[in-house]
């Protein structure tokens, strides 16, 4: 696993880098350790408590330990006539765990989420940032199986 | 200068005023909560909205800027009910224990609820967060159920004390004043000057020192100067029945052109001495072994004499000099001046030469 | 099915975005060069005249918007791609499909206000669309199309308030996402407080074809007010749920029923929403209404980045606008009181109303509220946010009524 400090580094000559740096961040770790904010707030000079704003500002950041596979299903109003809900009840039944929680082996963790720009198939699901559009209860298992 | 209509009145203020300075120019209050003129702008707390013609939206007051010609009203019915609305959503979070607020009768939020007649809040259908009070530090209590997210805290840290302590956390209705990752202030770069309790407009942050001492309202306030350094701030001793209950800041250019009201951990909460049973009050004189009162006469003319005899016996340059911070510049001058014109020496030091 | 007519899209489909030479086989670059040999004040003027009027939903003379900023030694060109309205995937598409003409027209405005430095700020919902435009602007350079400006894309967080522009600059920057007072605007104050120009994806995509054909072209399409084309983005019951790009003129139900192929399933149309989650709602009587900004302004909604959400007949007006409310609860970045606390208000009550749980008296108190919020919240988040609510009030008030306790 790369260095935090090294992974940050890489942005420290970007004004204002330090959201691409927890980006890089969360590439490796899936979340934003804490000694990782505090290096963060470190190189782009700000205090610990503004990096710590910053990183709980953004829905995509987060601050406590994820799943390998973070998977955020999309609840805004075009999914969520489409049947988000039913999805949402597929993925946490499969899954043995709500919205919001991880599986205990840290394998996949579920998140809701607002509108992620795929509204001509709905209800779309991203797993690690990538779409998959048009998102059935039965699709649910298929989806899984793709990350297992 | 500009000049503007206000409520119906033509005013004059200088160019580049913003609406607000221009109106207490010109004697006409505008409520605000987030403003502060020792702080950068935040425009945050819709307070001080107002009405101009021509404009679809309400004018945050503090940061629009005064405009030649502008017709402004200050208290219309729109900017009444839009003020009530504001207080009323605040209403809807803080935690009313007016009854054992430190705060109470020195509230800004309390004054406009009263000010608008907001009683109670029509935004009621729960959803309050209930914040636990229990940051352990002997200095500041912070009480978030009743912040209202102004943040003048985190500018006054940022801005005033540069410790940079605290910043918000979180969004929307979860947003918060936090320390990083949200715990202690002991575990975090704040130094406890209270900046942030001299700036908090409601009883989210307090002095633990002083609590349940006495009311704003009941307290004298009595202008002095910091002892503890020679940096010779302005401070308000709060005093309540002959006794001193606390200390706050004077924030006037006038009174307070040291530190404008800015204090340090000792000025602020470090004056329980005052009226500790363990302070002296007279001179001591030590014989056999023991301390016994006595006048600063006989105790002054004792020292002199044994500084003659000192002197005579074995010279001068026998003797030193060594002087505090805590005294002025003025004292330290003199402080030299007699080891040099009196005792007859250059043994002089001080400790902050250290 | 009617026509469309493609000026932003105009290479989709035919050209291999991934390739800058099949864009430039279609004539790309050109308008850039023909740009460069203008004075800048006359190309300012080229645009303003053109009346290209902003496509993230603001609507406000591009041209214009230029025309602010002063001789300064530091401008930015800041390209908003925080395409966060649900319903709306107008950028992404235009990026995916043709990159180059985004890049292209950046670089337009760039000259126009002396720039040597541009940003795209991507949502970050779209970590592929980043990718796919660092491939792009790695041809630019290397072609050397883009001369001494450069552009350098900022992936975003996922937070809708950051499609405001103050407060995608604060992003940028590096700092939560709470928009700024206004002013001094981002024209005259913006990314570290340099002279910055913001503006959309598809009002950079639509500039090389203006400096080509010139503004009278241009000003000649779709509605007066508010010329050109609009790509829109048809999401819920209606049949074909696709992006197209119309002249402006273009009514609502030519839209929905000759572009989108009417509604789901034989069922019978019930509401549309225009313009993204804070849009209004549209109802039957209304469809005849041009898209036009100034149009739907009248009739109280709004065109903003063009997402057309239709709901059939069986849809319930109040359970959609309770989960707007939420959306709006979410994205709140809490800055400001009656949005922080207003939003957080406006869900719970629709919550109370829709669960079957509210009196008539919860109306009124939201009915207030949304009013203060339109006037009294500091950015845009704050002011749109009630509009579903009170436009659904207007024209759908007996759902509301229905679901109200005895």
């Amino acid at each position: 696993m790369a260095n935090f400090r090294d992974i940050i580094g890489a942005f420290k000559d970007k004004p204002g880098g330090i959201i691409e740096a927890y980006h890089a961040l969360q590439k490796e770790y899936n979340y934003i350790p804490k000694g990782a904010v505090a290096e963060a707030a470190r190189v782009f000079g700000i205090s610990e408590a503004q990096a710590y704003g910053v990183a709980t500002f953004y829905s995509y950041l987060a601050t406590e330990p994820r799943g390998k596979y973070i998977i955020r299903i999309c609840e805004s109003a075009p999914c969520h006539i489409a049947g988000a809900d039913q999805v949402i009840k597929a993925f946490e039944r499969h899954l043995g765990i709500k919205i919001g929680e991880t599986t205990p082996d840290g394998k996949f963790t579920l998140e809701f989420a607002e509108c992620v720009g795929q509204c001509q198939e709905t209800p779309v699901v991203t797993i690690n940032s990538v779409p998959y559009v048009g998102i059935t209860p039965e699709d649910v298992p298929a989806v899984l199986d793709k990350c297992r | 200068m500009v000049t503007l209509t206000v409520n119906g009145r033509q005013i004059k203020a200088p160019r580049g005023s913003t609406i607000l300075e221009a109106c207490r120019l010109n004697g006409i209050e505008i409520p605000t909560l987030c403003y502060d003129p020792d702080l950068r702008l935040a425009g945050s707390c819709r307070m001080c909205l107002v009405e101009a013609k021509g404009r679809p939206l309400f004018l945050a007051s503090c940061v629009a800027p005064a405009e030649d010609g502008m017709v402004i009203e200050t208290e219309s019915p729109d900017i009444v009910e839009a003020r009530r609305i504001v207080l009323e959503l605040l209403a809807a979070r803080h935690d009313f224990s007016c009854q054992t607020c430190e705060k109470n009768g020195d509230c800004k939020f309390q004054d406009y609820c009263y000010r608008y007649g907001v009683k109670d809040s029509r935004f009621t259908d729960g959803g309050r967060h209930v914040y636990p009070i229990d940051d352990p530090n002997p200095f500041i209590e912070r009480d978030y159920n009743k912040c209202i997210m102004c943040t003048r805290c985190v500018r006054a840290c940022e801005e005033i004390t540069v410790a940079r302590a605290i910043n918000v956390k979180d969004r929307g209705h979860n947003a918060k004043i936090a320390t990083a990752f949200d715990g202690h202030l002991a575990d975090s770069p704040c130094v406890f000057c209270g900046q942030c309790i001299m700036v908090c407009p409601v009883g989210a942050l307090t002095s633990k020192v002083s609590a349940g001492k006495g009311r704003a309202y009941e307290v004298d306030r009595v202008l002095t100067t910091c002892t503890y350094c020679g940096t010779g701030c302005t401070l308000e001793l709060n005093v309540k029945d002959n006794q001193v209950v606390g200390v706050t800041s004077n924030r006037s250019e006038e009174y307070s052109p040291v530190n404008k009201g800015a204090l340090c951990v000792k000025g602020r909460f470090g004056w329980d001495f005052i009226n500790s049973p363990d302070r002296l009050t007279t001179p001591l004189i030590k014989e056999n072994g023991e301390f016994r009162e006595a006048s600063w006469d006989e105790a002054l003319d004792l020292v002199a004499a044994r500084l003659q005899a000192i002197k005579e016996s074995s010279g001068p340059d026998s003797m030193a000099v060594f002087t505090s911070a805590r005294m002025t510049n003025e004292e330290n001058y003199l402080a030299q001046k007699f080891a040099r014109a009196v005792l007859g020496t250059n043994n002089v030091d001080h400790c902050a030469r250290l | 099915m009617g026509k469309e007519m493609r000026i932003v899209l105009r290479n989709a489909d035919k050209i291999d975005p991934n390739s800058i030479d099949d864009y430039i086989k279609a004539g790309g670059y050109r308008a850039l060069e023909k740009a460069r040999g203008m004075e800048r004040k006359a190309l300012i003027e080229e645009v303003k005249k053109a009346n290209l009027r902003g496509r993230g939903g603001a609507g406000f003379n591009a041209g214009m918007k230029w025309s602010f900023v002063p001789p300064a030694e530091v401008t930015y060109v800041v390209c908003n791609l925080d395409e966060g309205e649900p319903g709306t995937y107008k950028d992404r598409t235009i990026v995916q499909k043709d990159p180059h003409t985004l890049l292209e027209g950046m670089a337009i405005c760039a000259h126009a206000i002396n720039s040597k430095k541009g940003f795209i700020y991507c949502r970050g919902e779209y970590p592929y669309v980043v990718e796919h435009l660092n491939r792009a602007i790695d041809q630019a350079r290397k072609k050397g199309v883009l001369g001494d400006f450069d552009i350098e894309v900022r992936m975003g967080g996922g937070a809708y308030v950051c499609g405001e522009e103050t407060a995608l600059i604060e992003s940028i920057e590096g700092h939560r996402g709470e928009p700024r007072f206004k002013p001094p605007f981002p024209g005259v104050a913006g990314l570290w407080n340099r002279p910055t120009v913001v503006n959309n994806v598809e009002t950079f995509a639509n500039l090389p074809e203006i400096i080509n054909r010139g503004y009278e072209w241009f000003a000649s399409i779709g509605a007066p007010s508010y010329p050109g084309t609009k790509v829109l983005t048809l999401s819920g019951d209606v049949v074909n749920r696709v992006a197209i790009e119309v002249p402006t003129n273009t009514t609502i139900r030519e839209v929905i029923y000759d572009f989108g192929g009417g509604i789901r399933d034989g069922k019978k149309f019930k509401a549309v929403q225009i313009g993204g989650t804070s849009g209004g709602f549209i109802p039957e009587s209304l469809l005849d209404t041009p898209i036009d900004f100034d149009s739907m302004r009248d009739i109280g909604a709004t065109l903003g980045t063009g997402a057309v959400f239709v709901m059939d007949e069986t849809r319930d007006i109040v359970d959609i606008v309770t989960r707007i409310a939420k959306f709006f609860e979410h994205e709140s970045c809490g800055k400001c009181n009656p949005c922080r606390e207003g939003t957080f208000r406006n869900f719970k009550i629709m919550t109370k109303i829709n669960r079957g749980m509210a009196a008539a008296q919860d109306i009124e108190n939201m009915t207030l509220l949304c009013k203060v919020m339109q006037k009294a919240c500091l950015c845009g988040l704050g002011q749109a946010a009630p509009g579903p609510i009170v436009t659904t009030l207007q024209h759908f008030r007996h759902e509301y009524e229905r679901k109200l306790l005895a």
